[in-house]
C-alpha cells in the first residue's frame, strides 16, 4: 500500500474535523478498505479511524423501542447483544468468518453498501434509519444503487435505529468462493405490514420486492411468496445467471418466511 | 495389535513440531544481508505487441537499483520443456520460447514485461508504475476450438498455427473402428475437465544470491525438486555449469505439481544477483500466483465407449483437446499424453484403446501438472462415460464395472503400460461394506422425506506411479532420467542422516523415510534424520511428484541401507572374530549366528570411524554409501470409490453425506500419513467437482482472479470425519520395489471428482430429471439449476 497518515480522534467531532482535510477516508473495520489500500487501488493521505470513538459503539433500545446501534459497533457484538431482535442477531453472527466479524462494524458495512453485503438488507428490510453526525436518513431513501448511498463526503454513521419487528429471519445463499450473499432476503413482519429486502440480486444494490411484501402482509406464510421475480437487472456472473438468481429470490423469501420467529 | 514403531506405525509426524510452532524455515523466512527487493510488472492484457518500454522515468526514483526488460535477457536461453512429444506423422512438438521477460509481445495476463529492482518492495512496485508501456492490443485466442480454426490469432508469430502436436495413441483406427463398428451399443459423452489454480498454501518465493569471490550463485526456492531446478536453469538458462550453483528449497508449504516446474521468477532472481551483485528477493502475492503459477487440467473431450450385447467393452476412443495456455511449462507436454493415453485403459480389459489428444496453444497461463496430472483426466472421462452407459442400458453401474474388471496379472492394456499387480475385485467389495451399500435405499428415502435428492456414485481407478523407468521415459520424449537417489551417513557414534532427491512439501519424508531405516536397522528412529532440499548436501535425485517418492527415493534408501548393512557386518565380523556372513543384525546388535556373542550398532559405527582395531585392508573406514535406484516399471495403485450426496431440488446445492475410499497402495509404511494424503486428495477431488474454476472471459481477462470468485474447498465443504472413511487395507504389494510400495498422494484427487458426479447425476435421475445426462465441473448450484431447469 502506499504511505498514508493515521488519525484516531476519540470524539464524532474530532473525527468530521479530521475528514475536513483534502483525500482523507474514514476507516470503520476495514474489510473492504485494508484489502483496497493493499493492492493500491485507493491512496488517501490520511486515514481517520473511528474505531476509537465510544460514543459510537455499543446496543441499546432507544425510549421508542427500537434497537439502537452504534455505527461503529463490530457485527460480533451484534450477534451477541442484538438479542430482542433475533433475526438480526442472527444475521449479523453469520457475517464473514470470525475474524471478519471482530473487525467489521455496522457503519462501515452500510457506509460502503456492497451489492452483496448482509447488513443493508436488514436495514432496508426494517426501515431502519441511518442516523449520522448532521442527520437521519430514511433507509428507504439511503441506499441508491451498488456502493452508492445517500451519505455526502465526509459524513459518519454514527447509529443505527432497527424498529424491532414481531418476528423476521434473513436466509442467505452464499457464493461458493467468497461466501457473501449470491442472494440474501431479509424478511420483517410488523403490525403494520411485511417488508421484503433483498441483497446479492440486483445490479442496482439492496432492493424491496414489493409483490412479495404485498402478498406476504395479507397471508405471512412461505405459500403467499409469489412466482419469483424477472430476471431482468439481476447480476448475471460466473457463479449464476440472473435467472437463477432470480429465482433464489423466491426460494429464499419463502425459507425466511417459513424460519421467521 | 498395531506396530509402534518401524514399517507399519503411525509415529506423528515429527516435522509439525517446527511446522506447529511457528519454527519452519520457509524460502520467504530466508532474508540475505544487503538484499534488494524485485517487482514484476505484469501483463494486464491477454495479447500485444509491445512497442515500447520507456523505464527512463521510473529509473530515477527513490531505491530503485535497476529495471530489467526483454532486453536484458537476449542471448540468455528461454524456460526449457523438458518432454518432447512426437506427434501422429512423426513430427517433433512445437516449442515456441519462453523468454524470462516478454520480448516483442504479451502472450497472458501475467506475463512479466519488466523488473523492477529496489531497496523495498514498495518502492519497487511505486517504481514500476512509473513504466510507460506502449502495447499495441491484439485480438486474444482463449477457447481451444477457436484457436485450432483456421486464420485464428496466432500465439506464437512463429509457428504456422495454435497447434502445439496431434497426438494419437494406443490402439490402430483400423482395430478401433472395427470394434465400434461391430459394438451393440455405443455411449458417447462429451465433458469439460476444468482448469484449475493449485493454490498451494505458502505461495511462490525466489531469493538469488550470488558471490563474487567465487563466482557461485545460489537459488532459495519454493521447489519440488531443486536438483531439477538446477539442472534446467543452469544448463539451459543461464549457462551456470553445476559446481557454481546451489539451489535450496527448504521447508516448502505445498506444491500439488505447481511448484515442480522452473520458472521466470527463479533465473531472474539469480541472474539480477549478479548483474546488481546484490541479493534479489521475490515473494509472490496471491494475485500473482493466480497469473503465474502454472494452472492445471483444462481438458476438453469426447469419449465413445463400444460394448458388445453381453454388456462387454469393446473399445474406447477419445478426442481430447488440451490447453496448453501460452507457452509450454516445463512437463505440460507430457500430461495429455504419456500420463493421461497410459492410463485410458482403467481398470478394464477393453481390448482396443485409442487416445486422440491436441495440444493447443491459448493467451492463458501456461498449463500443467496438478495433483494427479493426466490421469485425473483419464479417470473422469472414463469413470462417466461407464457410468453414462450403465444408466442408458439400464445395468447397475458397480456390476457394469466389475463384469468388465481385469482379473489377471500382470496385464499389458493396448494402451503401453503393464499392470504388475492388482486386485480389483477386493477393492470393490471392500468399497461396497463401508458404504453400506444394501442401506442406500432407505438413505434415499430419508432424504426424499427432507425434500431432498440423494444420489449414490461409484467410481473405479487405476493411476501410474512411481515416475519411472528412465530408459522407458527416454523412449517416449523425456529430456531426464527419473530415478532417485539417496546416501545414508552413519556418524561414529550410530546416529544417521540420510540426505535423498525426494523433497518434502507436506508429504510427511521426515517422519516415514526414518521408520523404513530403522525398522531394517532395528535401531530407534529418532537416531535417524532425513536431509532434503539443498543441491549442495543431497544426492543428484528428481524430486518429489507422481507420488514417487517412496516408490523411488524410497527404494534408494532401502539399497543404500543394504549397504550400509553389508559394511557394518564385515566390520562386526572382525570386531567378532567371525566371517561377516555369520552375523546377522537384529535390534540393532550385530551377533553371531547360533551363539550370544553380539556387539552393538553404535561399537561397530564407532569402529568404522576410529579404525583401531579395523580390517584396513579390506575395507574403507566410515561408513557412509549411496544408491541410486531406478525403478522396472510404473507402481499402479488402484482403488474403489464411493459418495453419497444430497441435491436441494430447489437450489442445486450439492452436499456430500458420505464419502468411503479403498484403496490399493501396496505396502503401507504410515498409516496415519497414507491416510492424511487421502482424505487432502479426496477434498481436493471434490474442490474440482464442486466448487473450484478457473475462468477467463473471451478477451482473455482471468475472472477468478482472487478467492473472492476462486472457491476452494472449506473444511465444511467435505463430509464429518466420521462419514470420510479411507481405507487401504486391500494390499497387493508392487512386484518390481523392495517395499512393495505404490504411492498414494495423489489417489484421492484423481478417484474423487468423478465418484461426485457420477452421485450428483444418480441424484437428479432419482427427481425425475432423467434428461440430465451430464453436467460439467464444478457442479455449483447454479449449473445443477440449470441442467435440472433444462437452461
Amino acid at each position: 500500500m502506499y504511505s498514508f497518515d493515521i488519525q484516531r480522534p476519540t470524539s464524532v467531532g474530532d473525527a468530521v474535523a479530521a475528514l475536513g482535510t483534502d483525500e482523507a477516508l474514514p476507516l470503520g473495520g476495514g474489510q473492504t478498505l485494508i484489502p483496497t489500500l493493499k493492492q493500491r487501488l485507493s491512496a488517501p493521505s490520511v486515514l481517520v479511524s473511528l474505531s476509537g470513538i465510544a460514543e459510537m459503539k455499543g446496543v441499546c433500545t432507544g425510549d421508542d423501542g427500537a434497537l439502537c446501534i452504534g455505527g461503529g459497533t463490530t457485527h460480533a457484538t451484534v450477534a451477541k447483544e442484538a438479542s430482542v431482535y433475533p433475526g438480526l442477531a442472527a444475521l449479523a453472527g453469520n457475517i464473514g468468518d470470525p475474524a471478519v466479524r471482530n473487525r467489521g462494524t455496522i457503519g462501515g458495512s452500510l457506509a460502503n453498501n456492497d451489492p452483496s453485503a448482509c447488513y443493508p438488507a436488514a436495514a432496508l428490510g426494517s426501515g431502519a434509519t441511518i442516523v449520522t453526525n448532521t442527520r437521519s436518513i430514511a433507509a428507504d431513501d439511503y441506499f441508491q444503487g451498488m456502493f452508492a448511498t445517500a451519505l455526502n463526503e465526509g459524513e459518519i454513521i454514527t447509529e443505527v435505529r432497527f424498529p424491532v419487528p414481531e418476528k423476521s429471519a434473513y436466509m442467505k445463499f452464499e457464493q461458493p468462493a467468497s461466501r457473501f450473499a449470491l442472494v440474501g432476503v431479509f424478511v420483517a413482519k410488523y403490525a403494520d405490514g411485511v417488508r421484503v429486502a433483498v441483497t446479492g440480486a440486483s445490479e442496482e444494490g439492496v432492493f424491496r420486492w414489493t409483490e412479495a411484501e404485498a402478498a406476504l402482509s395479507s397471508n405471512f406464510s412461505a405459500d403467499a411468496v409469489p412466482a419469483a421475480p424477472s430476471g431482468d437487472g439481476m447480476i448475471s456472473d460466473l457463479h449464476g445467471s440472473g435467472a437463477y438468481r432470480a429465482h433464489l429470490v423466491a426460494v429464499m423469501t419463502k425459507r425466511a418466511v417459513a424460519a421467521a420467529s | 495389535m498395531p506396530k509402534d514403531h518401524g514399517i507399519g506405525a503411525s509415529p506423528k509426524r515429527r516435522e509439525d513440531v517446527r511446522f506447529l510452532t511457528g519454527a519452519g524455515n520457509y524460502t520467504d523466512d530466508i532474508n540475505v544481508h544487503g538484499q534488494a527487493y524485485v517487482h514484476f510488472l505484469r501483463s494486464d492484457m491477454a495479447h500485444g505487441t509491445i512497442n515500447k518500454i520507456d523505464t527512463s522515468a521510473a529509473e530515477g526514483m527513490p531505491g530503485v537499483v535497476r529495471i530489467f526488460t526483454g532486453a536484458d535477457f537476449e542471448g540468455v536461453g528461454g524456460l526449457p520443456c523438458g518432454w518432447e512429444i512426437t506427434d501422429k506423422n512423426g513430427d517433433a512438438m512445437k516449442e515456441p520460447g519462453h523468454p524470462v521477460l516478454c520480448q516483442g509481445k504479451v502472450r497472458h495476463v501475467g506475463d512479466p514485461i519488466a523488473a523492477v529492482v529496489a531497496d523495498s518492495l514498495e518502492e519497487a512496485r511505486t517504481a514500476a508504475e512509473a513504466i510507460e508501456l506502449d502495447i499495441t492490443e491484439l485480438p486474444a485466442v482463449v477457447d481451444m476450438g477457436k484457436a485450432l480454426e483456421a486464420g485464428s490469432t496466432k500465439v506464437h508469430d512463429d509457428l504456422a498455427d495454435n497447434l502445439c502436436y496431434d497426438w494419437q495413441f494406443g490402439s490402430d483406427t483400423e482395430t478401433t473402428d472395427a470394434a465400434f463398428k461391430s459394438a451393440a451399443h455405443v455411449t458417447t459423452l462429451e465433458l469439460v475437465n476444468n482448469r484449475l489454480v493449485a493454490n498451494p498454501m505458502e505461495p511462490r518465493v525466489a531469493v538469488g544470491d550470488y558471490s563474487r569471490a567465487n563466482d557461485e550463485h545460489t537459488l532459495y526456492t519454493t521447489s519440488q525438486n531443486p536438483h531439477v531446478i538446477r539442472l534446467l536453469m543452469g544448463a539451459f538458462v543461464l549457462g551456470i555449469p553445476e559446481h557454481k550453483l546451489r539451489v535450496v528449497a527448504p521447508d516448502v508449504g505445498g506444491g500439488f505439481g505447481t511448484k515442480i516446474f522452473h520458472y521466470a521468477e527463479e533465473a531472474f532472481c539469480t541472474f539480477a544477483a549478479k548483474a546488481c551483485n546484490r541479493p534479489v528477493k521475490w515473494t509472490s502475492t496471491r494475485s500473482e500466483a493466480f497469473m503465474s503459477d502454472a494452472h492445471g487440467r483444462d481438458h476438453v473431450t469426447t469419449i465413445e465407449l463400444a460394448l458388445d450385447k453381453d454388456n462387454n467393452f469393446l473399445a474406447v476412443r477419445t478426442d481430447t483437446k488440451a490447453n496448453m495456455g501460452a507457452y509450454l511449462s516445463t512437463f505440460a507436454s507430457s500430461v495429455p499424453t504419456w500420463l493421461h493415453g497410459t492410463l485410458m485403459a482403467g481398470n478394464y480389459k477393453t481390448p482396443a484403446v485409442q487416445v486422440n489428444v491436441k495440444a493447443v496453444f491459448t493467451n492463458t497461463v501456461p498449463v500443467d501438472a496438478y495433483r494427479g496430472a493426466g490421469r485425473p483426466e483419464a479417470t473422469f472421462q472414463l469413470e462417466r462415460v461407464i457410468d453414462k452407459a450403465a444408466r442408458e442400458l439400464g445395468v447397475d453401474p458397480i456390476a457394469l464395472r466389475r463384469q468388465n474388471f481385469i482379473t489377471q496379472f500382470p496385464y499389458a492394456t493396448p494402451v503401453a503400460v503393464e499392470y504388475d499387480t492388482g486386485d480389483y475385485e477386493a477393492t470393490m467389495a471392500k468399497m461396497e461394506e463401508l458404504m453400506d451399500i444394501g442401506g442406500f435405499a432407505a438413505r434415499r428415502k430419508a432424504s426424499e422425506a427432507k425434500g431432498m435428492l440423494r444420489g449414490l456414485g461409484v467410481n473405479c481407478f487405476i493411476e501410474a506411479c512411481g515416475i519411472a523407468p528412465s530408459n522407458l521415459v527416454g523412449q517416449l520424449g523425456a529430456r531426464a532420467g527419473l530415478y532417485d537417489a539417496a546416501t545414508v551417513r552413519v556418524n561414529a557414534t550410530g546416529s544417521i542422516s540420510v540426505m535423498v532427491g525426494a523433497h518434502s512439501h507436506g508429504q510427511g519424508h521426515e517422519t516415514v523415510f526414518p521408520q523404513v531405516v530403522a525398522e531394517m536397522l532395528g535401531i530407534d528412529e529418532g537416531m535417524i534424520d532425513i536431509v532434503h532440499g539443498d543441491t549442495s548436501k543431497i544426492p543428484f535425485g528428481m524430486g518429489t511428484y507422481g507420488s514417487r517418492s517412496l516408490a523411488v527415493c524410497g527404494s534408494a534408501m532401502v539399497r543404500a541401507t543394504e549397504k550400509i548393512i553389508n559394511k557394518a557386518k564385515k566390520i562386526a565380523g572382525h570386531l567378532l572374530e567371525a566371517s561377516d556372513s555369520d552375523i546377522e543384525l537384529k535390534d540393532g546388535q550385530f551377533t553371531v549366528a547360533g551363539t550370544d556373542k553380539s556387539v552393538a550398532w553404535g561399537d561397530v559405527t564407532l569402529a568404522a570411524y576410529v579404525p583401531h582395531n579395523y580390517p584396513l585392508e579390506d575395507i574403507e573406514p566410515g561408513l557412509e554409501e549411496t544408491a541410486f535406484y531406478d525403478p522396472a516399471n510404473f507402481t499402479y495403485p488402484a482403488g474403489a470409490y464411493a459418495c453419497e450426496v444430497e441435491v436441494d431440488p430447489e437450489t442445486g446445492k450439492v452436499t456430500i453425506e458420505k464419502f468411503v475410499s479403498a484403496d490399493d497402495f501396496g505396502n503401507v509404511v504410515n498409516p496415519m500419513i497414507v491416510e492424511g494424503q487421502v482424505h487432502g486428495g479426496i477434498a481436493q477431488g471434490i474442490g474440482q467437482a464442486l466448487l473450484e474454476n478457473c475462468a477467463y472471459d473471451e478477451n482473455g481477462q482471468l475472472l477468478s482472479a482472487s478467492y473472492m470468485d476462486y472457491a476452494m474447498p472449506r473444511a465444511d465443504d467435505i463430509p464429518h470425519m466420521a462419514s470420510y472413511v479411507v481405507d487401504h487395507s486391500c494390499q497387493t504389494p508392487c512386484t518390481h520395489n523392495p517395499l512393495g510400495v505404490k504411492g498414494c498422494g495423489e489417489a484421492g484427487a484423481i478417484g474423487s471428482p468423478p465418484t461426485v458426479v457420477n452421485a450428483v447425476i444418480d441424484a437428479l435421475h432419482s427427481g425425475g430429471h432423467t434428461h440430465v445426462s451430464h453436467i460439467d465441473m464444478p457442479v455449483s448450484p447454479s449449473r445443477v439449476w440449470a441442467a435440472m431447469n433444462g437452461q
